[in-house]
């Protein structure tokens, strides 16, 4: 699928307000029918644009990292211990949480759509459903990680978990090390939403102490 | 279907471009296109994998040069036709010119939260006992239905492991064309990297799928 490149040529301007128009007229249509209220629309929209995103999933890491007993729950069955944080729902019947560690890199994909864990990481990024991320992810993670920056060690399993099914991926990064004694919100700090995909790694206590 | 949408392996598409503080949404019209499509789930009546089957059921061409959104509005504007529920008339002048076909529920505002919250699970109780167990070389089977399926090309034909029992979960494959949950035994099965890619695959690379039972045959 085409991303959102930032150079649209005046084709693609006038494609996607044709695109504007249509949806506006769907949604008059339905709204007339009775088939929608606007004001749920807007409450949906408002959800995933305000209240559920990577932060959520920032905190279950976080917590993961500083509370032992909640990490091992977590480990063992994710759904309901990131229920216990009050995240759960659409998209996120069914979590799996993948630890990493120094021997294992996991990354997280979607060949045939876009699942994606909703309640923890928000809405998918655009690259995260585009074809190049799709496509690669499974025959060439390591050139994927090279686009984001990352580098391995060539000796680093890399483990490719392709949603094909309901249930969806989280990946728990590994804690920095130097952030001994943080604080669950602190921690959070450090934790990206790449690094729960498994595209990136972790903030280091120095990137946010700038 | 073997269509644009199983890109596991296909190559030709270029780097991964990450955005840099992205937003959720690029353009209003993006907005009301995802809502639109949560919201009508409910008078519309299809399940998550009827509404995968009508986004991937086009030509390759289009679905790859389409937008994200494009593509679920486009599935959106199929599904809602196709039970008649708004005809190409109205959406061309913009207004409803026909009696609103009866729907069972809309989603109201007082009803978004709770149903967001409660999502949609797949697992199923069966009576049924699971074939295969963790440790179990399976392959997966060389199906090509015209239909949805979820076992992607790139796996097909080739060995693997059962690496865990996930459960019994609704069966895409026939939930999507109508016929039903058909609930089937869950797996992920792990490939080594040569398996799939051969001497071009990265021999520290693993990549596992989550396979209904029916994908699968002891190997």
């Amino acid at each position: 699928m085409s991303g959102h490149d930032h150079d649209h040529h005046d084709h693609d301007h006038s494609e996607l307000s044709a695109t504007q128009l249509r949806v506006r007229a769907l949604e008059t249509v339905l709204t007339e029918k009775g088939y929608v209220d606007p004001a749920a629309l807007d409450l949906l929209i408002e959800t995933y644009e305000k209240k559920v995103g990577p932060r959520n999933g920032a905190r279950v890491v976080a917590k993961a990292w500083a509370d032992p007993a909640f990490r091992t729950r977590l480990l063992k069955d994710a759904t309901p211990a990131i229920a216990e944080i009050g995240y759960a729902g659409r998209q996120g019947e069914h979590i799996v949480v993948l630890e990493n560690t120094p021997k294992l890199h996991n990354m997280v994909v979607c060949t045939l759509c876009s699942c994606y864990p909703w309640p923890v990481l928000g809405l998918p990024p655009v690259w995260y459903k585009s074809a190049p991320y799709r496509s690669r992810a499974v025959a060439d993670p390591r050139g994927v990680l090279a686009d984001f920056g990352v580098t391995l060690p060539k000796d680093t399993e890399i483990r490719i978990w392709d949603s094909t099914a309901e249930i969806r991926y989280l990946v728990l990064p590994m804690r920095p090390k130097g952030t001994e004694g943080w604080s669950e919100e602190k921690l959070a700090d450090l934790v990206t939403r790449d690094s729960m995909i498994g595209t990136g790694l972790p903030k280091q206590p120095a990137d946010i102490a700038k | 279907m073997n269509g644009g949408q199983d890109l596991g392996g296909t190559h030709g598409h270029g780097p991964v471009k990450p955005e840099a503080n992205e937003p959720v949404f690029h353009a209003e019209w993006e907005k009301r296109a995802f809502a639109l499509t949560l919201a009508m789930g409910m008078p519309g009546g299809w399940n998550i994998d009827m509404s995968r089957f009508a986004r991937e059921n086009r030509p390759p061409a289009e679905y790859l040069s389409m937008s994200y959104y494009q593509i679920w509005f486009a599935a959106l504007e199929h599904m809602i036709k196709e039970r008649g529920l708004v005809s190409e008339d109205e959406i061309n002048s913009g207004h409803s010119l026909h009696a609103p076909k009866p729907v069972k529920r809309i989603l109201s505002p007082g009803d978004v939260e709770k149903t967001l919250h409660r999502g949609g699970p797949t697992e199923r109780d069966t009576n049924t006992a699971a074939v295969f167990k963790p440790g179990d070389k399976v392959r997966a089977k060389n199906i090509n239905p015209l239909t949805h399926t979820r076992l992607p090309r790139y796996v097909r034909g080739h060995t693997g492991i059962i690496e865990r029992v996930i459960g019994c979960h609704v069966f895409p494959d026939s939930n999507a064309t109508g016929a039903g949950e058909d609930p089937q035994w869950l797996y992920t099965v792990r490939f080594d990297g040569r398996e799939l890619w051969g001497a071009d695959g990265d021999a520290t690379v693993k990549v596992s799928i989550d396979a209904w039972e029916p994908y699968l045959e002891p190997a």
